[in-house]
C-alpha cells in the first residue's frame, strides 16, 4: 500500500473575477522510501499541492479529492483536531525561505522544542536534549550553544538545516520540502540536498521534493512529476525523463536549459508564458505554446495517456529520442 | 531618431579596465573600539572589450555585487584605476559616465517604478539626460520596445501589467536607451522560470550583436555563464580566485573553488556532473577573513603553506589562477576522500 495516495485532487480558489483552479485533479502516490521530484514553472500548482497536502490551505481555498490517504486513512474525513496531530508529526514540511518561514521573535532552541513537547510529549529536559541532538544531525556546528540563537543570527543555510531539524523531529514518514533550496547558494544548496537525501535513506521517509530546478530534480528524485497550470503532464522515473520526456512541454523545458545548448549560442525557448488565471485555453493547456500543436488540441481535453515508462498528457507524444516528430 | 552620439571618445581598446579595484567599508563599532575594515572587494582587476561578455561567479557575499557598484560608481572604489574607454573615470563628466555604463538589476518587480507608464520609464533616462524632444523620445522608446519584444499598444501600460520576463524586458530597454557602452548585468534572469530565461539570455545576446555593448554578466548560475559569457572571473570573499576563457574554466577548472562551484551545480545530464566533492562549511565572515589563502578552510587540498601565505593571481595554463597548488592539481582527477 502506498503511503500517500491522492487521486483527483483540485484546489479552488474565490476570487473577485470567479474561481481560479490552481489546482486541477492531479493524482500523486508516494511510497514509503519514495523520493518524488515535483517540477514546474512558477504558477503551475505544486506549491498549492503541497499546501493542501499539509492542510495548509485558507478559507478561500476549497480542496476536492476523489481518494486522499495517509497510510490508509482518509485525510478528507479528519477532524481539525485528528488532522493536528498528523501534521508536523507524521507529514512534515521544510519551505522555501528559510528567513522568512522560522518566527524571529524565538530562538531556534524554543522553536524545535515546540513541536517536541506539542507531538512527542517529552518533559522539558528532554526535549532540550532531543533538540540539541537533531541540530547536530542536521550539522549544525556548536549545537549546544546555538540553540540560544536566533534566525537572525544564522546564515541561510544553517536556517534551512533549523527548518529540516524541526521537519523531522517528530520522525515524519513523509516530508514535503518546498522549493528548499532556492534561496540559497550552489554549495549550501548541495550541502542541504545532499542531507535530506542522507535523512531521506536513513529514516526511510518518503520525500517529495518540489522545485523548479530540473538539474536539481535529475540529482536528487526517483521519479518525477511534471506539472503544468495545475496539472499533471507527465510522471515517469527520473532516467526515463530525462532521457527521454514523451510531453512535448517537459522536451521543450529541457530544450531551454543552457547546460543541454552546449556549443549553440541560441537556447531553445517556449513563447508565451503560464496560462493564468482567466487565460486558459481550450484543450490541451499548452497547446498555444507547442511548436507541435495539432487541431485535435485545440479541441479535445487531453487525458493522461500510459505508456511503457510512464504517463503522458500529449495526443502527440514526443516519438523516439533524439528528434522531436509530429 | 535621435542621433546616436557616441558618449565618450571611441577607442578600440577595452570598454572597461579595472586595476586591482578594492572596495573597503569601514565599519565603527563603538567609541572605543578601534574601526574595523571590511575588505568587500580586494584587488580585482579585468579588461572589458567591446562587444564581450565577461562573467563574474561565486557564492553570495563574494563582493560581486560590490564590484558591480563599482563600476557604475555607485560606490566610487577605495583604491584602483577604474578606466572607461581608455581614460580614468575620476576625468569623465558623471553625465557622460552614466551614458556609457547602464545597469541591469536582478529583481525586476523591485526595479521599475509601479507609478510610472513603460514609455515614462523607457523615456526617463532620455530626459535625464536632455536628449532630443518629446517626439523623438517617444519615437527612441517605442524602437526600443520593438527591439526587446514589447508591442506598440503596451507603452502606456503599467509594470504591474506584466509578467516577469516582460518586465526583465523592459528593464533591458530601459538599460539601452542612452546607447551605453558597457551593461552591468546583476543576475538578470535569476528570478525568472527556465523557460522564459532562455528568452530573455537569447534577448540580450541578440542586443550584444546588434549594439555593440559589453555586458559584465554577474550571476550565481554556472550554467548561464558557460552559455553567454566569453570570459569567467570566479571570485572568493572579495578576490579573483580564477580568470579565464569560459571553455578552460569549465572544462580544466585549477582552483579547486571552481572545482566545487561546478561539482555543487546540478546538472540533468549525468556526463556533465562531476565528481569533486563539494566545499565544508560556509563562506567566512568578511570581517574576519581566515589567513592564508581565504579558501584554505574549506578547500580539500589545504597544506600548511595555504595556511600562512596568501596566494597571488598567476598564469596557469591559459588562465590566472590564486592558488598555491593550481600546478600540481590534475584538473580533471577526482577529489581525494578525506
Amino acid at each position: 500500500m502506498a503511503l500517500l495516495e491522492i487521486r483527483n485532487l483540485s484546489v479552488e480558489f474565490a476570487t473577485r473575477t470567479g474561481t481560479f483552479r490552481a489546482v486541477d485533479g492531479i493524482d500523486l502516490t508516494v511510497d514509503a522510501g519514495d523520493v518524488v521530484g515535483l517540477v514546474g514553472e512558477s504558477g503551475s500548482g505544486k506549491s498549492v499541492t503541497s499546501l493542501a497536502l499539509m492542510g495548509l490551505i485558507g478559507r478561500n481555498g476549497r480542496i476536492t479529492a476523489d481518494r486522499m490517504d495517509f497510510d490508509g486513512r482518509d485525510m478528507r474525513t479528519l477532524s481539525p483536531r485528528e488532522r493536528r496531530r498528523l501534521t508536523g508529526k507524521d507529514v512534515a514540511m521544510v519551505f522555501q525561505e528559510p528567513m522568512s518561514s522560522l518566527n524571529p521573535c524565538f530562538t531556534i532552541g524554543f522553536q524545535i522544542i515546540e513541536s517536541l513537547r506539542a507531538h512527542e510529549r517529552l518533559d522539558r529536559r528532554a526535549a532540550r536534549r532531543r533538540a540539541v541532538e537533531l541540530l547536530e544531525q542536521v550539522g549544525i556546528p556548536a549545537a549546544e550553544s546555538r540553540m540560544s540563537a536566533y534566525p537572525h543570527q544564522l546564515s541561510g543555510g544553517m536556517n534551512q538545516r533549523v527548518m529540516i531539524a524541526m521537519a523531522i523531529s517528530c520522525n515524519p514518514r513523509l516530508l514535503i520540502a518546498d522549493e528548499p533550496t532556492t534561496a540559497l547558494d550552489v554549495t549550501i544548496q548541495k550541502q542541504i540536498l545532499d542531507l535530506l537525501v542522507d535523512l531521506q535513506r536513513q529514516r526511510g521517509m518518503a520525500l517529495v521534493l518540489i522545485t523548479h530546478d530540473m538539474g536539481v530534480v535529475a540529482e536528487t528524485a526517483h521519479r518525477v512529476v511534471v506539472m503544468y497550470a495545475g496539472q499533471v503532464v507527465e510522471t515517469r522515473a527520473v532516467d526515463e525523463l530525462f532521457v527521454h520526456p514523451r510531453h512535448r512541454y517537459t522536451g521543450a523545458l529541457l530544450d531551454a536549459l543552457p547546460e543541454r545548448a552546449l556549443g549553440r549560442r541560441r537556447l531553445p525557448t517556449i513563447p508565451g508564458m503560464v496560462p493564468g488565471i482567466s487565460d486558459r485555453p481550450q484543450g490541451c493547456l499548452f497547446n498555444p505554446r507547442c511548436a507541435f500543436v495539432q487541431e485535435k488540441c485545440r479541441r479535445e481535453t487531453v487525458p493522461l495517456i500510459a505508456d511503457e515508462t510512464g504517463i503522458a498528457r500529449c495526443f502527440f507524444p514526443i516519438e523516439s529520442e533524439g528528434g522531436p516528430s509530429a | 531618431m535621435i542621433a546616436s552620439k557616441a558618449p565618450a571618445t571611441a577607442v578600440d581598446g577595452p570598454v572597461i579596465e579595472a586595476v586591482n579595484l578594492k572596495q573597503h567599508f569601514v565599519l565603527r563599532r563603538g567609541p572605543f573600539l578601534p574601526p574595523q575594515v571590511v575588505r568587500a572587494v580586494d584587488g580585482v582587476s579585468f579588461r572589458l572589450p567591446r562587444a564581450q561578455t565577461l562573467a563574474v561567479v561565486g557564492e553570495s557575499g563574494c563582493g560581486k555585487s560590490t564590484l558591480a557598484r563599482m563600476i557604475t560608481m555607485i560606490d566610487p572604489p577605495t583604491s584602483g584605476d577604474l578606466l572607461l574607454q581608455g581614460r580614468p573615470v575620476s576625468e569623465i563628466a558623471p553625465r557622460i559616465r552614466r551614458q556609457t555604463v547602464q545597469m541591469i538589476f536582478q529583481n525586476p518587480f523591485g526595479s521599475l517604478n509601479p507609478r510610472k507608464r513603460v514609455g515614462q520609464i523607457l523615456e526617463e533616462p532620455l530626459i535625464v539626460n536632455g536628449e532630443g524632444d518629446r517626439e523623438q523620445r517617444r519615437e527612441k522608446a517605442l524602437l526600443m520596445m520593438s527591439k526587446v519584444g514589447l508591442r506598440p499598444d503596451q507603452y502606456d501600460r503599467y509594470p504591474h501589467m506584466f509578467s516577469g520576463g516582460q518586465r526583465q524586458r523592459i528593464a533591458i530597454a530601459r538599460s539601452l536607451m542612452l546607447n551605453p557602452r558597457v551593461v552591468i548585468a546583476d543576475e538578470p534572469v535569476s528570478a525568472l522560470d527556465v523557460s522564459i530565461q532562455a528568452q530573455v539570455l537569447n534577448l540580450l545576446m541578440d542586443l550584444q550583436d546588434e549594439f555593440g555593448v559589453a555586458y559584465l554578466f554577474i550571476s550565481h548560475d554556472l550554467s548561464v555563464v558557460r552559455h553567454i559569457a566569453r570570459d569567467v572571473i570566479v571570485m572568493y570573499l572579495g578576490r579573483a580566485v580564477e580568470h579565464g576563457p569560459r571553455d578552460l574554466l569549465f572544462q580544466e577548472p585549477r582552483h579547486p573553488y571552481t572545482r566545487a562551484l561546478l561539482a555543487a551545480t546540478p546538472m540533468v545530464a549525468p556526463h556533465l556532473r562531476r565528481a569533486d566533492r563539494v566545499p565544508m562549511g560556509e563562506l567566512p565572515s568578511p570581517l574576519n577573513p581566515p589567513s592564508g589563502c581565504p579558501y584554505h578552510k574549506r578547500c580539500p587540498y589545504t597544506t600548511t603553506l595555504c595556511t600562512t601565505d596568501l596566494p597571488v593571481l598567476r598564469p596557469v595554463a591559459g588562465r590566472l589562477v590564486a592558488c598555491h597548488h593550481a600546478d600540481e592539481l590534475d584538473p580533471m582527477a577526482p577529489v581525494p576522500v578525506s
